[in-house]
């Protein structure tokens, strides 16, 4: 292969409900890498590419949240699987988007595959680990488990492009939500080249997704829809994460505020299990028991 | 019910309780007046005889209390978790010993019937204080990672209509995990709290532990935004509630907010039709309805609906409405006339919208606030009384056809509270359970509470769980 | 032969037929009967009421004698306590009737001829009914012969449990059929039924049959009258009027013992049924303890001090 071939540039879109959009608006804007070369137009979305997210993920939430536990397990290690085949790309990307070097790009590629790997065998424990029965003193069957919550916006990291982006996105999924992801507004071709794994990884349209632009802009209107039951606003800054809790409260979503940075600068600690659990619900349900028999008590 | 057999009158001895005229604000061990001097008059719903003249909390009595909660909170915090349980375990047996008082005090104060808070109300506050109790010491195996550490001062804010268990629904597991607390009762029924703090003060509790500020809602706002409350729990109104979410937006403040309902009561056509009727009454009747999860819609298979209706309306006529404080009482007072009025409007819309309304045949008590048990059929979902919360003794019923449209009906709400199914095939409980968007499902059964059982809505009717292991997560600094 | 009942004519056509009927009416959730029960349970009955349901329980007593030992002297003795139940007090209300064995029926009615208390007598092979068809018909031929105005049969609960309905059920009607004039109880034995399921279907199947009463029990086996047993077949009653317009009646038996678990059965009868239950003719009481319990609360209630055993008679 000669050195003076000109490559073949990608044209980053949109993932929405499974496809691959172009902003609704027509409009991209410029994206540079930590030294300011150009690398790409990235979409800027509009709000009605946010709504048009909302309602994919929405009409994909019956099918994932009706899924098996042990389905989504499977799938979300297709993720890593894809992920993992398609590594120099992102290692790359995540260079490029960072400014890091190849082999800690590598590092934070390989943390990402790891991630999805965790959150793939969370699936199924998750419902063990904080569900259970409650021996409650009646004659009752008293059983509480989680569910997930719904369509949940999250709004991704700032710095850690991908890293940080798999670390917030892949809890919400495991746990059954549908996810519109808005990715870094500075970085965000990593997100965008996500979609394309998702696309290829068995995971049904509309799971995730992958929305770029101004955050500010995008996040608006996901934190008043009325259609979304929760928000991840870990991408936003205290100013904007204060205005979008208080739009957020029109319908009373789930809010998971962006954490105090000490310690939560580093995506390569260990996760534990609140994100997890940021975006499931607890249901309780009762029936009675001791109907053995009419004479006299069942026990 | 006219019968040959006329239950003469039971009265539960009002003796048993002694209600001074005045009492003033809990604050650091002591009762003390409002920096004001402000008071209100609280009055038995029943009767509307004034019990008492209470002190009215301001924003500086707000931050007084605060103070004292914080000034407390560095010893209570740092006590062993089996001394905090001892504490609460105290607690937990002076509420057995003075149930009967306490019953017939938030009879007299909330209008519900003495076998209620007698029945229900109390077993449960102190089942609720010794569940929690018992936490204490052990919260290294609550799956919250080890030495997990309260968050500081409480402020809480609970509505009338359970006074005193909503109390120790907040209170019990607040104390357990190493918080001090500031809690504010409903300004209709501020005695029961009061009494708590007499309690606290009997159970030797350190000052400031604890602390209670009866008053209205601008104390309640001044609690919430106060600076130094590392947690807020409210029960009440969505609508306060999403003000709550507003004003701790951009703040550390930890908050858990359980909300108001429309809980979906479904009964099929097999469903065992004798204990259906009996959970539909239970459901939307117990407290004179005025249950953040009642089951307020009815959804009635259309196959039985008349068989049903026929059902419910024979019981409901049986229904005893009138003093309270008569163990033979099944219907008390509406809590306050504000209610009563919200109940009559509502209802008035539902009419004017072109609902059939029914009401049980009783006679209501000239002195007080009584509505009486009411139905309204021709219901559909687009009627205000199909979705707006009533939170007063009136069930719409809705018919379906088939099990997905009952689902798809009793999740057509902005709340997702607690949900109802009557039926006896079980794989029909389970998927019907499974898809119902509500925190709470009964099945065959309506209305059933316990300690260690987790309460809390989905949407609109709030986040964060109240009861059970769940319930200490909103105390504990964890994510 | 099927029901006389028009509306029910199908519902006994066949064997199958009948376990259609029996299996399509609604379940019976065990823990909301036992609550709702437990929940009429908690009335307060005071004063007035109180009176009023301690004289009408004694006015609904089947006063009961069941003993191998029974002797005429017993059953006349008894008698005599059922139309005079408590000598120092003549306003009391005499019982309901006096229950014995055919061969004592003869006895009992000569005791009580003229008091309008009735002679009841257990039959069919009583208490397990473990006997030939026209073994059972000749034992309730013989205690209608003797006088008695009620008979109190047991259903061949083996027929039951093995779903023969329609045996049962035939059973039933063949036995009506010897009573003649004689209202005719139909004892399930509920506590060897053991489910409350069961009880429903043998509360419709009894009174498909043509039982002037449904009865819940022989006194003779572990579990007997219950507040929830009871409550299901008072229901079972009030829907059979509702649907047929046909009252029947209802017989708690054994194991009630003191007024204050007779007044809760009231309450179920009130509460349930209705009223019009509220009467000896649709309500008894099988039991023998209960009525000096009654009558040593009708004492306190009329003179303001507790009674005692040796204020009332042994028998």
């Amino acid at each position: 292969m000669s050195d003076n071939r000109l490559s073949v540039f990608k044209t980053y879109k949109l993932y929405v409900g499974g496809k691959f959009p172009r902003s609704e608006s027509g409009r991209v804007y410029e994206v540079t890498d930590s030294k300011g070369k150009w690398l790409a137009n990235a979409p800027q979305s509009s709000r009605k590419d946010a709504r048009d997210a909302v309602t994919a993920a929405r009409k994909a939430f019956g099918g994932w949240s009706g899924a098996t536990a042990y389905n989504r397990g499977q799938i979300l290690y297709r993720i890593a699987e894809m992920l993992e085949g398609r590594r120099e790309q992102f290692v790359r990307e995540v260079a490029e988007a960072e400014g890091l070097s190849k082999s800690k790009a590598a590092a934070v590629v390989d943390a990402a595959v790891d991630r999805w790997v965790w959150y793939a065998g969370w699936t199924d424990k998750v419902a063990q680990v904080v569900g259970g029965a409650n021996p409650v003193a009646g004659p009752f069957f008293n059983l509480s488990t989680p569910e997930p919550t719904g369509v949940v916006t999250v709004l991704a990291p700032q710095e850690s492009s991908f890293l940080g982006l798999v670390s917030v996105v892949a809890p919400v999924i495991a746990a059954g939500n549908t996810a519109v992801v808005v990715a870094s507004a500075e970085s965000p071709l990593p997100a965008l080249s996500l979609g394309e794994v998702l696309a290829t990884s068995d995971l049904p349209g509309g799971v995730v997704n992958i929305l770029s632009g101004k955050t500010a802009e995008i996040a608006a209107p996901l934190a008043a829809h009325q259609d979304v039951n929760g928000i991840d606003l870990t991408g936003a800054d205290a100013e904007l994460a204060k205005e979008l809790e208080i739009a957020a409260a029109d319908n009373l979503k789930r809010v998971a505020r962006p954490q105090a940075v000490d310690g939560e600068g580093d995506w390569t600690a260990d996760p534990g299990t609140h994100r997890l659990t940021a975006f499931l619900e607890t249901k309780t349900v009762w029936h009675p028991t001791g109907a053995l028999g009419a004479s006299g008590s069942s026990y | 019910m006219a019968s040959a057999f006329e239950y003469a009158p039971a009265p539960e001895s009002r003796s048993v309780v002694d209600i001074t005229p005045s009492y003033g604000l809990f604050i650091d061990g002591e009762f003390t007046d409002a920096a004001d001097g402000k008071v209100f008059k609280t009055v038995s719903p029943s009767s509307e005889e004034v019990l008492s003249e209470v002190a009215r909390a301001g924003a500086e009595d707000v931050d007084r209390a605060v103070k004292a909660a914080r000034r407390a909170f560095e010893k209570w915090s740092a006590l062993p978790g089996s001394e905090r349980a001892k504490y609460l375990f105290r607690i937990a047996r002076i509420i057995q010993e003075r149930s009967r008082e306490l019953a017939v005090l938030e009879t007299l104060d909330n209008g519900k019937p003495i076998k209620e808070t007698r029945d229900a109300d109390l077993p449960l506050v102190a089942a609720h204080f010794f569940y929690y109790a018992g936490w204490a010491d052990k919260l290294d195996h609550a799956g919250y990672g080890p030495n997990p550490r309260p968050l500081g001062v409480a402020g809480q804010v609970i509505p009338w209509n359970f006074p005193l268990l909503m109390l120790a629904w907040k209170i019990a597991p607040a104390l357990a995990t190493g918080n001090t607390v500031v809690l504010k009762p409903a300004e209709t029924t501020p005695l029961s709290a009061l009494f708590f703090a007499d309690i606290c003060r009997q159970a030797g509790l350190p000052k400031g532990v604890v602390n209670i500020l009866t008053g209205y809602g601008d104390a309640g706002q001044a609690l919430v935004e106060h600076g130094d409350v590392n947690k807020v729990a409210f029960t009440g109104s969505t609508a306060v509630g999403k003000a709550i979410a507003r004003s701790v937006a951009g703040t550390d403040k930890k908050v858990t907010l359980e909300l108001g309902g429309k809980g979906a009561n479904i009964v099929f056509d097999d469903a065992p039709i004798d204990q259906a009727v009996e959970g539909i009454v239970t459901g939307i009747f117990f407290n004179q309805g005025q249950v953040c999860c009642a089951g307020s819609r009815l959804l009635v298979q259309e196959s039985v609906q008349d068989e049903l209706l026929d059902a419910l309306k024979r019981r409901l006529s049986t229904l005893r409405l009138g003093d309270p404080l008569d163990k033979n009482t099944d219907i008390g007072a509406i809590n306050s006339s504000e209610q009563l009025a919200r109940i009559t409007a509502l209802v008035e819309t539902g009419e004017a919208e072109g609902a059939e309304r029914w009401s049980a045949p009783c006679e209501l008590p000239s002195a007080g606030y009584w509505f009486a048990p009411t139905l309204f059929t021709n219901v559909t979902q687009a009627h205000t009384i199909a979705r707006d919360e009533i939170f007063g003794p009136v069930l719409s019923v809705l018919s379906f056809r088939t099990p997905d449209e009952a689902v798809a009906k009793a999740n057509n709400s902005q709340y997702g509270l607690s949900a109802g199914i009557w039926t006896e095939k079980g794989s029909r409980i389970l998927a019907v359970a499974n898809k119902l968007r509500a925190g709470v499902v009964w099945a065959n059964t309506f209305n059933k509470f316990d300690p260690t059982s987790p309460f809390g809505g989905y949407k609109e009717s709030g986040f964060g769980r109240e009861g059970g292991r769940h319930g200490l997560e909103a105390y504990l600094d964890v994510r | 032969m099927p029901t006389t009942l028009p509306a029910f004519a199908d519902a006994t056509a066949s064997d199958s037929a009948l376990r259609r009927f029996l299996h399509g009416l609604p379940g019976v959730d065990a823990v909301g009967l036992e609550a709702r029960a437990a929940a009429l349970g908690t009335r307060s009955i005071k004063t007035t009421a109180k009176a009023y349901a301690i004289d009408l329980a004694i006015s609904m007593i089947d006063l009961t004698t069941l003993e191998g030992a029974d002797t005429p002297g017993k059953v006349r003795a008894l008698a005599a306590k059922a139309v005079n139940p408590d000598p120092t007090d003549r306003t009391t209300p005499r019982t309901a009737a006096v229950c014995v064995y055919p061969d004592m029926a003869a006895t009992a009615a000569a005791a009580l001829a003229g008091s309008g208390v009735k002679v009841a007598s257990v039959a069919t092979a009583f208490p397990a009914g473990r006997a030939a068809l026209d073994v059972k018909l000749a034992d309730v031929r013989d205690a209608v012969a003797a006088g008695a105005d009620e008979i109190d049969m047991v259903i061949d609960r083996g027929a039951f449990l093995a779903g023969r309905y329609l045996k049962v059920y035939e059973e039933i009607l063949a036995v009506k059929a010897e009573c003649g004039s004689a209202r005719l109880k139909v004892i399930f034995e509920t506590g060897e039924l053991s489910t409350y399921d069961n009880i429903r279907r043998a509360s419709w199947l009894g009174m498909l049959a043509g039982a002037d009463f449904i009865k819940t029990s022989t006194g003779k086996v572990a579990t007997n009258a219950t507040p929830a047993n009871t409550l299901l077949m008072l229901e079972a009653v009030r829907d059979f009027r509702a649907q047929t317009g046909v009252q029947i009646g209802v017989k708690p038996a054994g194991g009630i013992r003191t007024s204050k678990d007779a007044i809760k059965f009231l309450v179920l009868v009130n509460e349930t049924a209705g009223e019009d239950w509220l009467d000896n003719h649709w309500f008894r009481f099988g039991a023998s303890s209960l009525l000096n319990d009654l009558l040593m609360q009708r004492q306190k209630l009329s003179t303001g001090r507790y009674s005692g055993p040796d204020y009332v008679t042994v028998d």
